[in-house]
């Protein structure tokens, strides 16, 4: 199976057009189920096949690189892979009845369609080694969410794809400036290629300059502070199983491009020594984890008090990035993979209420822990893993990170880590007290259906059995993290 | 049954008894009957691993491992067999006074109430065989989370502020402090293992092992040390068999136990002698013993009160272990022991007075040894070791933390346990003498007399252990003199 | 140093800057849309004036023609243009739809609407 990395991403792009032109309501949802599930097999194939044999490369076309457009797969991006598959497996099955609820039905081929375009799209751009081929997935993924998320029922959702279109293309413009001025300066787009020629020009104010670019366009993309602004009304008014889906992936696969244009492209001497992003990068980590949460706890609504939550969360992610050691970049990968367990776990909970209740403002969750006992207890689940109580995914990453940070000696990262890990039991726990200790149970709510249960059950044991059996992620974060630091592609 | 086998069925039992419990939801009786019968087998099974211990058998038993390097896993020592042992025998005392407190206030939520106490259970015997500290921090959280839905029980506004307030302290300390102190150490020793001796001998600094142990010490906030101690008051809006269990014996009891084994497994008596800084902390803890006894004077609510009185005797575990002396640490141990039987003894009494006679406040209680004398008089042998008089178990204690405050010539200590004891004294022969002494003066709301007969008897039980273990306190003093080497 | 030889790096400055002021500035998204084709149309004229090579024939193979300019920024702007002219149809589509459901495509009339709701 020599074309396994880019059936990958070929599989679900000629899916959707296909997708969009069958009939009725069930077809399109079970089509693209059974490629999401096809699409998962070859993701643990390619992963099991790079733990085995290091690098895996490919030329498109059988043009060779550095000419050509190359293919690469290393631990870091298979685990991203894995991550992004194995989200949209658990997810799909998910969006059946939910999106049934929420979307018109003559819209469900559209809908079905531009969600294989978005799983095509972020698929692609863990995929590639060419940076510029990371630029089109980009846009392609992107383009997709924003009819995704436009479908929302709630009107205010065709403003917030607005905005987000206009904020994430202007990203996109911004790395593909970056992308533009380094080959005019090294003649070459690919990746592995770029990191040799690099460093001969490396102290130009081109190459200054393009990397201050690409940094910033990767940042709106991943919704660092101030950057965020898009995602709390994108994560709110999106339907239930798109929230779920690109909450889970698509500022993760964001930050697998920061971590693999800073790491492999610039190297971490150059980035962290000379261009000392470092500074930058930890300052508006520590505001983002500590403003989002903060934010979040004033929310009214559940769904967009997850969406600060998700800010917070990432700024985690570029917090542990940003640290340049084996530690800090291990904490960051396993995060990224333990965040998009606990994110779906708690989005889909929610798609839950809301497909019985219609919305998800926390006034309304009043007594739902007797009604909706199941769906509930994954919401206290997920949002036991976000605090960090040990025996969940989420104690892992924060152990890992406070780990890293303490090896630096930076006490100052420890005690924004834990802040903002307080602020997450003051917001999860509002939920808490409303379901459970604030008024009797509603009659007329029944629990959700076992179609919308099981997948998030799903996610939400994943979360448990990662957090105790934790050799998986952490050989693969570990794996990763020291391949990206240690030697070059 | 091996040694091993009986160290994880400790954790097992409550476990399954949690499942027994909702599965018998609709059933009281057999719902009732599962949690007797649990807290039995808990018994046995914590019974099993001391016999082992006493025999030389002592299995570590791997639960997970969850960071590599870094194992969930059991390992039975004498402070631990100690507290499992008070925790589980005190639970089967306080099933049989839950039923019967339950019962007679007609309570709702009954099997998530019993369905907690199993869980919290399976936490406190987590806490007590932990081999580690990582093992040691998860089950501290269980135990955290499982008594959050008991303190918030009646579902009142108050209660749920209460169990805000709550779980509000105890998270904050052990995820703010607590965490960290224990990442630190793993990254300074390689390490979490309880060692004999200790792990960061010559590894840190005298003004970062004071640090580090400060950090302790406040994470770990179940200890109550000032200012973190806010939590325990609070959690009195639970009702008063959770106070009575939890909260002067499986949580707090955790707490303590924790700063001693940190003090004597993690840092070392040797090391921390070493580091003049930390006699800070034990200013600290001593300023808690007499604050809190000067607040408890003003108590007027009798739960509060004995809250209060929880503090300041916590307090005293906190100075017996940062004495550093062997027979202070013994102390610490013994107190754990005595402090727990008397103080459950006491709110056991004011719950039953609740349930008989409404009443919440000392002012009310006039009279009552008449219409309540048997409950009166446990209270007063509870209180009586409260202040150390003999023949109660905290004189046995108050004994051995003297001791070892003379052998290391810390007459800081021996002063804040002078004053107390008169303080303790000052709140509570009051009580005694308004109960068996005064006429009553406020009429009850209906003719009343004992409690229900199960609540009597876990008192009276209790009261006589108080009591007992002022005799037979031989065997408990020799098995934790090997926690400090002799 | 205001090198005036490089004037097709100006031009790119200039329009990149109006593009994105347009967006930032207008309120009519409309206007937004074109503000933003603006700033992505120089950042296709950035690509193809560095590919300029001086005294080159244009990249189209001609017979007896030894020197071509570089045909690889054409090929990565055509790419960028369909990216572009995708993003605009959406936004577009986005445009009429809101339009239809609020009544306006002013930004701060649509944020009142909004807050309102």
């Amino acid at each position: 199976m020599e074309h396994l990395q880019v059936l990958l991403v070929v599989v679900p792009l000629l899916a959707a057009p296909v997708c969009a032109l069958l009939p009725g309501r069930r077809l399109p949802w079970l089509f693209a189920m059974v490629v999401a599930w096809v699409v998962f097999a070859m993701a643990v194939a390619l992963a099991l096949q790079v733990r085995a044999s290091g690098v895996l490369s490919y030329a498109l076309g059988g043009w060779a690189a550095p000419w050509g457009i190359e293919y690469r797969l290393d631990a870091a991006n298979a685990l991203v892979q894995l991550m992004v598959a194995a989200i949209a497996a658990v997810v799909l099955p998910y969006a059946g009845r939910s999106v049934a609820r929420e979307i018109d039905p003559a819209r469900q081929g559209g809908f079905y369609s531009a969600l294989l375009l978005l799983i095509a799209g972020l698929l692609g751009i863990t995929a590639t080694g060419d940076a510029f081929n990371v630029f089109v997935f980009l846009e392609i993924s992107s383009l997709s969410s924003y009819t995704l998320i436009a479908m929302g029922r709630d009107r205010r959702a065709l403003t917030a794809a607005f905005r987000y279109l206009i904020m994430g293309t202007i990203g996109a413009t911004f790395y593909l400036i970056g992308v533009g001025l380094l080959y005019a300066m090294t003649g070459t787009l690919n990746m592995a290629d770029l990191a040799e020629r690099l460093p001969a020009v490396a102290d130009t104010r081109t190459v200054h300059t393009a990397v201050a670019f690409i940094v910033v366009g990767l940042c709106l993309k991943i919704a660092l502070f101030p950057l965020h602004l898009w995602l709390p009304n994108a994560y709110a008014y999106a339907p239930s199983a798109v929230t779920a889906l690109i909450a889970a992936t698509s500022t993760k696969v964001a930050v697998y491009v920061l971590i693999r244009f800073v790491y492999t492209v610039l190297g971490a001497d150059f980035a962290f020594g000379e261009l000392s992003l470092a500074a930058v990068l930890i300052g508006l980590a520590v505001l983002g984890m500590l403003t989002a949460s903060a934010v979040a706890v004033t929310q009214p609504d559940a769904k967009r008090m997850l969406a600060y939550s998700s800010v917070a969360q990432v700024g985690y992610m570029v917090l542990g990035l940003s640290l340049a050691s084996v530690a800090g970049l291990t904490a960051t990968l396993l995060h990224m993979m333990n965040h998009a367990v606990m994110k779906g776990a708690l989005f889909m909970a929610l798609g839950c209420v809301a497909y019985r209740l219609g919305g998800t403002a926390v006034a309304d969750l009043r007594g739902l822990g007797r009604s909706m006992p199941w769906t509930m207890a994954a919401f206290v689940a997920g949002g036991l893993s976000l605090i960090g109580v040990p025996l969940t995914v989420g104690f892992i990453s924060k152990w890992y990170l406070v780990l890293a940070a303490l090896e630096q000696g930076r006490w100052i990262l420890v005690a924004a880590i834990v802040a903002s890990s307080l602020l997450a039991v003051a917001y999860i726990w509002r939920i808490v007290e409303a379901a459970y200790f604030q008024g009797p149970g509603r009659a007329d709510v029944k629990e959700a259906p076992w179609s919308l249960l099981v997948p998030t059950w799903l996610l939400v044991l994943a979360n448990f059995w990662l957090g105790i059996d934790t050799r998986a992620t952490v050989g693969l974060a570990t794996q990763a993290a020291q391949a990206l630091l240690g030697a070059a592609p | 049954m091996s040694a091993a086998d009986a160290l994880l069925l400790c954790l097992l039992v409550p476990l399954l008894g949690g499942a027994g419990i909702v599965a018998a939801r609709s059933r009281p009786n057999l719902r009732e009957s599962v949690t007797l019968i649990t807290a039995a087998s808990l018994l046995g099974s914590v019974l099993a691993v001391l016999a082992g211990y006493l025999h030389g058998d002592v299995p570590t038993v791997v639960l997970a491992e969850p960071v590599p390097g870094l194992p969930i896993s059991l390992r039975p020592e004498p402070l631990g067999l100690l507290f499992a042992l008070l925790a589980s025998v005190l639970w089967l005392v306080t099933s049989v006074y839950s039923i019967g407190y339950m019962r007679a206030k007609r309570e709702s939520h009954q099997t998530r109430y019993y369905l907690c106490f199993a869980i919290a259970l399976l936490g406190a015997m987590g806490v007590a065989f932990a081999s580690n500290l990582l093992t040691l921090f998860v089950f501290y959280e269980v135990l955290t989370l499982s008594t959050y839905p008991l303190v918030a029980h009646a579902g009142t506004p108050e209660a749920v502020r209460g169990a805000r307030t709550y779980l509000g302290i105890l998270l904050a300390t052990s995820i703010g402090l607590f965490l960290p102190a224990i990442v630190w150490t793993y990254s300074i020793a390689g390490t979490l293992e309880f060692t004999p001796g200790g792990l960061l001998e010559g590894r840190l600094g005298d003004a970062e092992a004071a640090l580090l142990l400060g950090m302790f010490v406040l994470g770990v906030g179940k200890a109550a040390v000032m200012p973190v101690h806010r939590w325990l008051p609070a959690a009195m809006v639970a009702p008063t068999p959770v106070s009575a269990l939890l909260h002067a014996v499986a949580v707090v009891k955790a707490g303590v136990f924790t700063i001693t084994k940190v003090v004597i497994y993690i840092f070392g008596l040797d090391f921390l002698a070493g580091v003049p800084a930390e006699r800070l902390l034990v200013y600290l803890a001593g300023f808690t013993v007499i604050a809190a006894s000067v607040v408890a004077l003003r108590q007027d609510n009798l739960k509060r009160l004995l809250a209060y009185s929880t503090i300041g005797q916590l307090s005293y575990v906190v100075i017996a272990a940062m004495v550093l002396t062997p027979l202070a640490e013994i102390g610490a141990a013994i107190h754990i022991v005595a402090h727990g039987l008397a103080k459950i003894t006491l709110f056991f009494t004011a719950g039953a007075i609740y349930v008989a006679s409404g009443k919440t406040r000392v002012s009310e209680l006039d009279g009552i040894g008449r219409r309540m004398p048997w409950t009166m008089a446990a209270f007063a042998v509870g209180a009586l070791s409260m202040v150390g008089v003999p023949p109660t178990a905290g004189f046995v204690s108050k004994w051995y933390i003297i001791a070892g405050s003379f052998q290391n010539d810390l007459y800081f200590v021996l002063m804040v346990l002078i004053v107390s004891t008169g303080l303790n004294a000052a709140y509570f022969l009051p009580v005694i003498h308004r109960a068996f002494f005064r006429t009553e003066t406020v009429a009850p709301k209906y003719d009343h007399g004992e409690a229900p007969w199960p609540m009597v008897a876990a008192l009276v039980l209790t009261a006589s252990l108080t009591v007992a273990f002022f005799v037979f306190n031989g065997p408990v003093v020799d098995l934790e003199k090997s926690i400090v080497g002799k | 140093m205001l090198n005036l030889g490089l004037y097709n790096y100006w031009m790119v400055i200039t329009l990149m800057m109006i593009g994105l002021y347009t967006v930032i500035s207008r309120g009519h998204l409309v206007k937004k849309l074109v503000g933003l084709n603006i700033f992505q149309a120089a950042v296709f004229l950035l690509y193809i004036s560095m590919g300029f090579v001086r005294d080159a024939a244009p990249p189209i193979l001609t017979p007896g023609v030894e020197q071509y300019s570089n045909p690889l920024p054409h090929v990565l702007i055509l790419t960028a243009i369909v990216v572009g002219v995708a993003t605009t149809a959406l936004g577009l589509a986005l445009v009429v739809r809101i339009r239809e459901t609020y009544g306006t495509v002013e930004e701060d009339e649509l944020h009142q609407l909004d807050n309102d709701f």
